[in-house]
């Protein structure tokens, strides 16, 4: 219905279009002109100043001692404790988020029980910071609901080796609980790719179900499952609210160790340190989305 | 081979209902906590006070200053970057597909940017930027309408492109130029109209981003809702927990209402 009105439209256009073409390509190039006006203010603009910050010193000469500085051993343990933060809640997340997920495309596209989880998840996944960060103190912080029901009710101390909610360990437990929601919310369009048929391929050709998920299944969501679990970790990494919120001494991660940068009264020389480390964190981010693009591209082959 | 498949059926359901179960004790358990929290009474019994307190806003207003200023920045917040990000984003996103499809590439490119720069690191960069802001049109928290805007790029994007994928735009704005319409005319009542639910999801995605948002605000020293939670949080917990409550309910309220949206669309394109 619609292929053949756009042939006849474009043939009436056709003679029209070269004479006017150069004026009118210029003129068209005006309405994208505010959209990368902005875009170069507000994006463009403050990446530029971070990696030239980041090669520059105080007297704004270009110098490589920020970027040297990052092998202070102070900056390293943030970068390391971030990572393995980060990687940790996002394989954590992921198995988990992975199963929820699976449960949740079994109930059909259309089901409530997959609109109420998916909701849920968004909120949990996009929203939190701040807010879990709160939600956790209310139930495991030191008078929260389940902490004081362990206390009086099981004689169970959940701190008595120490409040670790406001430290590493209560980071993991938060960030945690904002991966699983998103590993189900960027995994359930793959396993909504995978087509019944195929299952009931294996079967008819006597494969069981250990086979098909070994074979077909598994090799298939393969890409799609270690994608998400870069994205998750790239999630984890940026994340700043959360922690900002719950950590209550020191800059144990990166993101907390840039605020005190931006935030204290900078030591000298050390100005654009915040910028280097800034720096620092975008690679990995780059390094880790560039690696997710690909595992994207294989598994749109088979899952679209 | 029936059998087995109704065999595989119960036992999804069975797996189906152990985990979501499992998932909904586990991700419900906070919220029953925080809700606990804020109505426990003074001598350790139940109290409505602290939602008495949060209804009347008068109240509220006069015991909370700070956290009556972040509600009112937020609310703005939410309105002025929703409008900001479909305003920028909307005509372009349609102009490029119209008119200059080789920029398609890169206006996605663009979009999709933000994705790969935190937050903690744009702010970085955006101090600078906010103090010509400042220059220009003044201190005030609806300044982050700015920042706002790039952080909902990724998700407003994602949405538009998926909706104008949908219909055959260039039809469409062809046929109705062609019966004289101004490409104003062609944008509004034509284009609009058929991604609507498009609209609204990025215009929803938005607005959640943004009652959500801590680092910009709290690194930049102005005001909002989530900076508001955290002040309070040391002074008063249980008001910034109820705060808190009442924040990711309405964003579950919304994102659930934004299935529906979504929802509808498939159903018209199936029916017609």
């Amino acid at each position: 219905m619609t292929a053949p009105t756009t042939g006849t439209l474009d043939q009436v256009k056709a003679p029209t279009t070269p004479r006017v073409r150069g004026g009118r390509r210029r003129a068209d190039l005006l309405g994208v002109l505010p959209f990368f006006v902005f875009v170069a203010v507000f994006l463009f603009i403050p990446t530029l100043v971070v990696v030239i910050g980041a090669f520059g010193g105080d007297d704004g000469r270009p110098t490589f001692a920020n970027i040297q500085a990052l092998a202070d051993g102070y900056i390293v343990d943030a970068f390391v404790r971030s990572i393995t933060l980060s990687a940790l809640t996002a394989v954590l997340g992921a198995a988990v988020g992975a199963l929820v997920a699976y449960a949740v495309v079994t109930a059909g596209p259309d089901s409530v029980v997959r609109r109420l989880v998916t909701s849920a998840c968004g909120v949990l996944a996009q929203f939190g910071g701040v807010t879990l960060a709160f939600a956790f103190i209310a139930t495991i912080g030191i008078s929260g609901f389940v902490t004081v029901f362990l206390r009086d009710s099981l004689g169970v101390d959940i701190f008595s080796g120490g409040v670790w909610l406001f430290d590493l360990p209560g980071l993991v437990l938060v960030y945690t609980y904002f991966q699983i929601p998103l590993m189900v919310i960027v995994f359930l369009p793959a396993l909504d790719g995978v087509r019944p048929q195929w299952r009931e391929a294996t079967e008819s050709l006597g494969g069981s179900t250990w086979y098909y998920w070994r074979h077909v299944a598994g090799p298939l969501l393969a890409p799609a499952f270690l994608g998400s679990t870069l994205l998750l970790f790239a999630n984890a990494f940026s994340a700043y609210a959360t922690a900002a919120a719950l950590v209550s001494q020191g800059s144990p991660i990166v993101p907390l160790q840039i605020r005190s940068a931006l935030t204290s009264e900078v030591l000298l020389g050390r100005e654009n340190l915040g910028k280097a480390m800034a720096l620092g964190m975008v690679v990995v981010v780059a390094l880790v989305m560039w690696l997710y693009g690909l595992l994207q591209r294989r598994t749109s082959r088979w899952l679209d | 081979m029936a059998g087995l498949r109704q065999r595989r059926a119960r036992r999804q359901r069975a797996l189906r209902w152990v985990v979501v179960s499992l998932f909904a004790v586990l991700f419900l358990l906070p919220l029953v906590a925080m809700f606990e929290f804020t109505t426990r009474g003074a001598g350790g019994g139940f109290s409505w006070e602290t939602w008495r307190v949060f209804f009347d806003w008068g109240a509220l207003r006069e015991a909370y200053p700070i956290l009556w200023t972040g509600m009112k920045a937020s609310f703005w917040l939410v309105l002025l970057s929703a409008a900001a990000t479909l305003v920028l984003l909307v005509p372009t996103v349609v102009w490029v597909r119209l008119r200059l499809p080789r920029l398609r590439r890169l206006v996605e490119f663009v979009s999709l940017l933000p994705l790969t720069i935190p937050a903690i690191v744009l702010v970085v960069g955006l101090a600078p930027v906010y103090a010509w802001v400042v220059y220009f049109v003044g201190g005030s928290s609806l300044t982050l309408t700015f920042a706002y805007v790039i952080l909902a790029l990724p998700f407003a994007y994602r949405a538009i492109d998926a909706g104008l994928s949908a219909i055959d735009v260039r039809t469409l704005s062809e046929a109705a130029r062609s019966l004289g319409a101004g490409w104003a005319t062609v944008m509004w009542k034509v284009v609009l109209p058929n991604i609507r639910s498009a609209v609204l999801s990025a215009a929803f995605l938005t607005v959640a981003l943004v009652l959500g948002e801590f680092t910009i605000a709290s690194l930049l020293n102005r005001d909002n809702i989530q900076v508001a939670i955290n002040q309070l949080g040391k002074s008063s917990a249980t008001m910034s927990v109820a705060v808190s409550l009442a924040a990711l309910v309405l964003a579950f309220v919304l994102l659930f209402l934004l299935s529906f949206a979504g929802r509808r669309r498939h159903r018209e394109r199936k029916t017609s």
